[in-house]
């Protein structure tokens, strides 16, 4: 297991505001957030719906800019980066999964694995060996050649999870990953994550709603009415 | 607990992305064609039908020198360009923006905003190419028989030289009404184009 370092951030964010609209019609989703977000950790933001956490996670993610404040991603301000290297930045830095599996559907599950790997500029032969073993590792090596709408749904999300571990990311960013899976399939999601935390040391941060997901989480931002509420901490690992 | 501080700018010398090889582009657009192939025969036709009438106009003027006829023939030809542009503008952009959220999600996985251009250039090239050409063969042929069963049988030269113009126009009008939408969805926010639901 890779040793967590003490107090290494990955994201920071600083007075974080983001306003939908403008004028009278504006909301702010997010209302000034501070916050950090330790390397290796299992992170789950929580909140009702409209409380902003959608936001919140998009800008940690490097989805969406913020109208003031900074979000710093390995130290680096997001905000100052061009459409490019923000691209660069999601390519190599980020894994993301979401709530509705967002596989292409037009490829197949390994050309879904292996496509961040060629943004990433691998080789193809190099691209195609690493998205088999990752296939292998989330246990689909088997269907390696079908296409998204010939998977589960439990199935297609395991393709996202290999696919969002292509380019080795420090993040990965799980947007309610199990919000369309049937308890069992979502608990077998969660353990697969659980798994990857703890033996490949990425840091998971995680929007949700599931109570199994937060008993694994070792911290829970509660985050209400755009502000961050509480900071909950499970496990003494995270506890600084 | 001590924070430390964050850099303001940080290190971004390591941020050079390589645009993937040409290939990669290709091969997304023929899969997106392959897997969608009744939707995108769909939005061929379209074009097809499109050219079909513009080739036809032009196919029916051409034999024709009368002063009065030559004018109202004009004003034919200009109508079926006018619709032939908003039944190819609007394909293309239904098979656009039905696209958002995979282009958000393509963004996610580190594409940059050239690349998911590229993609529907090349898609709307081969859409258009083969939808404008088989439109193109279809109206000249189609008006070149009624003209010749009439007595007045249409110029191969000219035939094929309106199947050109037509074909060229439809591939012109194909891809700037799929990379005008296109370009817009790939400067979004990957956020808002994620959003997107239609």
């Amino acid at each position: 297991m890779p040793e967590i370092k003490d107090n290494e951030v990955v994201v920071r964010t600083v007075e974080v505001v983001k306003q939908y609209g403008e004028g009278e019609a504006a909301v702010r989703a997010l209302n000034g957030v501070t916050c950090e977000i330790y390397a290796g950790e299992y992170l789950s933001i929580m909140g009702p719906s409209g409380s902003g956490k959608s936001t919140l996670f998009n800008m940690v993610g490097g989805l969406d800019k913020p109208n003031e404040g900074s979000v710093y991603v390995n130290s680096v301000d997001i905000a100052q980066l061009t459409p490019r290297e923000l691209a660069f930045l999601r390519c190599h830095t980020i894994g993301y999964i979401f709530q509705t599996f967002n596989l292409i559907q037009v490829r197949t599950a390994l050309e879904n694995v292996t496509m961040p790997m060629l943004f990433a500029g691998t080789p193809p032969d190099e691209a195609e060996e690493k998205g088999m073993k990752l296939l292998d590792l989330v246990g689909l090596g088997h269907r390696y050649h079908h296409r998204p709408t010939e998977l589960s749904g439990g199935q297609q999300q395991r393709v996202a999870i290999a696919r969002s571990l292509a380019n080795s990311p420090a993040i990965i960013l799980a947007d309610e990953p199990t919000g369309n899976l049937d308890l069992k399939t979502g608990q077998e999601i969660i353990d697969l994550l659980r798994m990857l935390q703890r033996e490949q040391g990425v840091t998971i941060i995680s929007a949700t709603h599931d109570h199994k997901m937060l008993d694994v989480s070792d911290r829970i931002f509660h985050i209400r009415d755009g502000k961050l509420d509480k900071v909950e901490v499970n496990s003494p690992l995270a506890a600084h | 607990m001590s924070i430390p501080k964050p850099t303001v700018t940080g290190d971004r010398s390591q941020f050079k992305n390589v645009d993937p090889p040409f290939w990669v582009a290709w091969h997304q657009a023929m899969a997106s064609i392959r897997v969608r192939f009744f939707r995108q025969l769909i939005t061929s036709s379209g074009i097809a039908l499109g050219i079909a009438f513009f080739a036809s106009m032009q196919t029916l003027s051409s034999g024709q020198t009368g002063s009065e006829e030559a004018a109202r023939n004009q004003w034919l030809i200009g109508t079926s360009l006018l619709m032939c542009l908003v039944g190819i503008t609007n394909s293309m952009l239904m098979s656009v923006t039905e696209r958002y959220r995979e282009i958000g999600t393509i963004k996610c996985l580190g594409a940059s905003d050239g690349f998911i251009v590229k993609v529907f250039f090349l898609e709307a090239l081969l859409l258009g190419l083969s939808g404008s050409f088989a439109g193109a063969v279809l109206g000249v042929g189609f008006s070149a028989i009624v003209s010749g069963a009439s007595g007045n049988p249409v110029n191969l030269g000219a035939a094929a030289g309106i199947i050109a113009l037509s074909t060229g126009m439809g591939v012109f009008m194909t891809v700037l009404a799929a990379i005008a939408p296109a370009i817009q969805a790939a400067k979004m926010p990957a956020a808002a184009a994620l959003r997107v639901d239609i």
